[in-house]
């Protein structure tokens, strides 16, 4: 037990449970309600990790989300995470953490030479080096900075954690529970307003934890816990720590990870680990504080710099000291407030104002306890490497330009205080135009954008007693306009000390003869001379700057280094800060795990998994699966030790020859009603519709406007003004979309209504030259002859007691029929064809074998149409009308479309008729002319023709009607194939089209 | 997300609908003789607007109906929604 820079007493910690945990591989012990950082610190640990460009001994900055310093890989429940911020991560028993970005160790670093090799490494050194010669790129550079790069290795495990996404409405949402947030929800939930308040640290309470305030006669912080406990009991309100509002979108909707179980050991179960909330507001108050800003001199990245109120929050939180003999360099009285905790716990500071002769409550109060005060002293560098040992200071003079003698002082950490910059990254993200505020030499938010409002520090407000008044007024009159309730509250009474005006200097001039390196941005290594090259070299935007020179890039995007960055680049162009303007706030404020945006769609749960009412049985008839779409269709039915070729060669081969049951519960089904259905398919199919008899089926191609075939189908009428129209499974749901967008928008005189009703209907297709007599067994009462249920007709009957429907009509070319029966029944109807159909060999199958049917017969479907063929492409021209209109019609007379040498589809036979040709496959006249070998057409699908036994493919092929009989070569550079072939037509099998009409 | 208020169901987000594109465009009439350059720009001329614009959504995971959306296509501000039929002044 060695936690030598623990107090004895003080912080909000719980001393009562000790909890050990390891660091690069070291066992050390904390207490419950630590961060990894302040356990850390507690133990004297100071060097946690490298720099990203230099490899320079990193420690700790902040104490929270502004941390560019100490990230570092956890290792939690046999689960890795890179980027962790330690000032974030609260320590659980059994925690370990890593340094990142050094090797071999974090205390002897090879990379480190960077440091040494300083000179060549300024800003864009990357784009200026690693330029040529070309072919080295992806050799040596690439790997080489891939290696030197990153702050972190990814798991490449699979995430077992779970992840969920909620939505959520409320009236309004605060983010942050600082005292203007606390305010605002108290007010505005005492008017009954549905309030979410949410805070990323695991506390509530925000600065009053760390301030020495009085409200209504209480600290601080008693306040902030009662305000806390009254929230929490009220039915209105949801309050919610470890939860960061990290983004504002379009019409106030934010959305905010809640970090669920990222503080225990494990996730408990039935608990995600982090939860993202999508929240809708009608008012969002922005209350998420401000961040110290650094003050820049020599070596300021040294471990041991770290801003002011970072060592207040670790002495007042933690009961942590992050150096027993610390130097505090201030612009402003916030400093003061730290070297005054440290007094009050023993410690001696010395205080080095860089201001002239301030006065103020909380510089009498230093005075009187005795804290040694330099003013008009700066650091001028930070002494030592893994940690700081001494400063060198000087007396600056009053127009900040010249530095006195510098003498060195003992000291074993730097606290620095460059004044405070507002939060503004919410109201800038939504839509809210910045302003600069001179007395604060930062950005707040403008005029309101979208329903936001911004409170307290956020706002560039830094008196208590001014961020409460105006806080309550807001819950106060936000919550009024949704509720109208108004329920006045007394405002408290606040006892705080009132500060002087801050010091604008900010930059500590370089000694002469020295060239410490100054830094601005912390984690990418950007120092003062960096951004001096690249305005230098013509860099005048502020977003090229920040690209050029990494400037406020990274895990912490310049939380801390933004303003100096905007400040030392109006100083050079002489310009004021607002003219230079700052980068853009793009969410989200802070990193969110990729797990989180993802949610519960992981794997299979990415979409929805629609099953037909038989999958069960296929499932039982080893049927192999395939994603078709959303569906899960059988691919083929395995038999033994067969492969899916063999498979799909057995299946098909017995439709051809037998009988085969296909499951099409998939196909899209669109039921049609209405006096104006027949002139509805008039219009949208090609061919006509208005002479249709009841009781038939009409095969039907539509088009897009532009003329391109969108899909293809039948429909068949049912009674007078009832059609049923089947859509393939792909473009079931944009048929029902183009016939709502006909029928509501373009010709709203048609009385008709769409409703699709493809999970309403199982359907199962029977084909193959036996298929009549399985029928017959079906529904013995039934007259199925050809004259009875002649091509395309249609009977409603019943199959044992259940209600049916028998089209007939064949996508295998094959005799066939396709039975309907409402979905519930499915399964009957499946078992009963499959029991009666014995006799006649009756076999499932899968979509392979479909396939293989459509294509040898020269059917189209998704391939050919494609969205790219127009009727003539895919033989279909045959179905146009020339009477009449309908949509895409006038398309159609497109130069392009009616040239003589319009592509055309055809059939691919190999001479060798061994060969199988590769799908996607190009066509080509001469396989061995140079490149770019002219391309004639592509090979759309392939099959092993079951009816021939050699290979056969469908091709779209320019001129295509000319070309049966030509001998060409297909080539499949993809898989180094060249195939000679010849050109068929695409009526590969029965081309007058007898069986069907069997 | 855009919060689209649907004149037949309230305030609903954005991904229950789809978006249609241009409302104002008007598809000539059937059976009508028009030029080939009518034509095209009927099927393929679309201005993209910066600004106040006229557009079809509809509300697919809803009530199914195509409306009406004045929406600034800059600052995604939606002033207004209408039924498919109704007049727009």
């Amino acid at each position: 037990m060695t936690q030598a820079f623990r107090l004895e007493n003080g912080g909000l910690i719980n001393r009562d449970k000790k909890l050990s945990f390891k660091f690069n591989g070291k066992t050390y012990y904390g207490y419950e309600g630590d961060t990894l950082a302040s356990a850390l610190i507690a133990n004297g640990v100071h060097l946690v990790g490298r720099s990203f460009k230099y490899h320079r001994p990193r420690g700790f900055f902040g104490a929270g989300v502004d941390e560019p310093y100490a990230i570092v890989q956890l290792y939690r429940n046999n689960e890795t995470e890179p980027n962790i911020k330690a000032t974030e991560q609260e320590l659980f028993e059994g925690l370990e953490a890593k340094s990142v970005n050094c090797w071999p160790s974090v205390n002897f670093d090879i990379g480190a030479i960077n440091n040494f090799l300083k000179i060549f490494l300024p800003a864009g050194f990357y784009y200026k080096t690693f330029m040529w010669p070309k072919s080295f790129w992806y050799r040596v550079y690439e790997p080489f900075i891939r290696k030197a790069a990153g702050l972190g290795v990814a798991s490449t495990k699979h995430d077992k954690e779970r992840y969920e996404h909620k939505y959520e409405y409320c009236d309004l949402l605060i983010a942050g529970s600082g005292p203007s947030g606390l305010a605002s929800a108290y007010a505005a939930a005492k008017n009954g307003a549905r309030i979410i308040l949410a805070e990323d640290k695991p506390r509530f309470g925000g600065s009053l934890l760390t301030s020495d305030v009085n409200i209504g006669n209480q600290s601080g912080e008693d306040w902030a816990n009662s305000i806390i406990a009254e929230l929490k009991e009220m039915p209105n309100v949801v309050v919610k720590n470890r939860s960061q509002v990290f983004g504002y979108y379009d019409h106030n909707m934010l959305v905010m990870s809640e970090k669920v179980s990222d503080h225990l050991p494990k996730t408990k179960k039935y608990h995600p680990k982090q939860r993202l909330w999508y929240i809708r507001a009608k008012e969002v108050l922005i209350s998420s504080g401000s961040i110290e800003r650094p003050l820049v001199f020599g070596n300021n990245d040294t471990p041991g710099v770290m801003l002011s109120s970072a060592a207040k929050e670790y002495l007042k939180v933690y009961g942590v000291l992050v150096g027993k003999n610390p130097l505090v360099f201030t612009n402003n009285d916030s400093g003061y407030e730290t070297a005054i905790e440290f007094k009050k716990n023993g410690i001696n500071p010395i205080i080095l104002d860089s201001r002239v002769n301030p006065q103020s409550e909380i510089i009498n109060e230093a005075i009187n306890l005795g804290i040694k005060i330099k003013f008009s002293y700066v650091v001028v560098a930070a002494q030592g490497y893994k940690k700081v040992n001494s400063a060198d200071i000087a007396k600056i003079s009053d127009n900040k330009k010249q530095l006195g003698t510098v003498e060195n002082i003992k000291c074993d950490c730097i606290c620095v205080s460059g004044f405070w910059t507002p939060t503004i990254h919410l109201a800038s993200q939504s839509g809210n135009k910045t302003k600069f505020k001179e007395e604060i030499d930062a950005f707040v938010p403008g005029t309101s954008k979208q329903n936001e409002t911004t409170l307290g520090a956020a706002n560039g407000i830094f008196t208590l007693e001014e961020t409460l008044k105006d806080s309550f007024t807001a819950g106060q009159d936000l919550s009024k306009k949704i509720t109208n309730n108004d329920n006045k509250i007394s405002f408290p009474n606040v006892v705080e000390k009132k500060s002087s005006q801050h010091d604008k200097f900010w930059c500590v001039p370089l000694p002469e003869g020295k060239n410490y390196k100054r830094f601005l941005d912390f984690q990418n290594d950007v120092s003062v001379s960096d951004i001096e090259i690249a305005l230098k070299e013509g860099y005048r935007s502020i977003e090229h700057v920040k690209r050029y020179t990494t400037l406020g890039m990274a895990t912490d995007q310049g939380k801390t280094s933004n303003l100096n960055g905007l400040q030392l680049v109006s100083e050079i162009e002489n310009k004021v800060v607002p003219a230079v303007g700052h980068t853009t706030f793009r969410p989200p404020y802070t990193p969110i795990s990729i797990g989180a945006i993802v949610g519960r769609e992981v794997g299979k749960h990415s979409k929805p998994t629609r099953k037909s009412p038989m999958h069960s049985w296929h499932e039982k008839n080893n049927a192999i699966f395939v994603d078709a779409g959303v569906w899960l269709r059988p691919r083929y039915y395995k038999q033994g030790n067969e492969t899916l070729f063999e498979a799909s060669k057995r299946e098909a081969k017995n439709v051809r020859t037998n009988v085969g049951v296909c499951d099409v519960t998939t196909l899209g089904k669109i039921d049609i009603k209405g006096p104006d259905a027949a002139e509805l398919l008039n219009r949208v199919y090609t061919n006509a519709w208005l002479k249709l008899p009841v009781g038939k089926a009409r095969y039907g191609v539509m088009l897009r406007e532009d003329g391109i075939v969108m899909d293809d189908g039948t429909t068949t009428r049912i009674s007078e003004n009832h059609y049923h129209m089947t859509t393939t499974t792909a473009q079931a749901a944009n048929v029902l979309s183009h016939l709502e967008y006909y029928l509501q928008l373009v010709w709203p005189e048609l009385n008709v209504n769409v409703v699709s009703t493809t999970e309403q209907w199982a359907g199962a297709a029977i084909a193959g030259p036996k298929s009549r007599k399985l029928l017959e067994k079906l529904f013995p009462n039934n007259d199925v002859s050809n004259e009875g249920l002649p091509f395309m007709g249609y009977l409603e009957s019943d199959l044992f007691g259940v209600k049916a429907r028998i089209f007939r009509i064949s996508f295998s070319g094959e005799l066939a029929y396709e039975v309907n029966v409402e979905s519930d029944n499915g399964n009957f109807m499946w078992e009963k064809i499959i029991k009666l159909g014995q006799e006649f060999q009756v076999q499932p199958y899968g979509t392979e074998a479909l396939s293989t049917l459509r294509i040898e017969m020269g059917h189209v479907a998704g391939s050919e149409l494609d969205g790219r063929t127009i009727p003539y492409d895919t033989s279909l021209d045959g179905l146009v009308s020339k009477k009449k209109d309908f949509i895409g019609k006038r398309s159609l007379n497109r130069e392009a479309f009616i040239s003589e040498d319009r592509q055309k589809i055809v059939g691919v036979v190999p001479l060798d008729k061994k060969t199988s040709i590769p799908e996607g496959s190009h066509l080509v006249k001469d396989a061995k002319a140079p490149l770019p070998n002219k391309k004639l057409g592509h090979i759309s699908a392939s099959c092993w023709s079951v009816e021939h036994d050699n290979p056969f493919s469908l091709a779209i092929l320019k001129d295509g009607k000319n070309m049966i009989g030509e001998k060409l070569f297909v080539m499949s550079p993809l898989k180094n194939k060249v195939i000679p072939v010849e050109i068929v037509s695409s009526h590969y099998v029965d081309p007058k089209g007898e069986r069907v009409r069997s | 997300m855009l919060h689209i208020k649907c004149p037949y169901c309230g305030m609903r987000s954005q991904n229950e609908f789809s978006y249609g594109g241009d409302a104002s465009v008007k598809r000539p009439e059937l059976n009508k003789e028009i030029s080939d350059q009518e034509w095209d720009s009927f099927v393929y001329n679309r201005k993209s607007l910066r600004g106040k614009h006229l557009e079809l959504w509809q509300h697919l995971s809803g009530c199914r109906q195509w409306i009406k959306v004045e929406r600034d296509t800059a600052t995604h501000e939606i002033f207004n929604t209408h039924k498919a039929d109704e007049e727009i002044s």
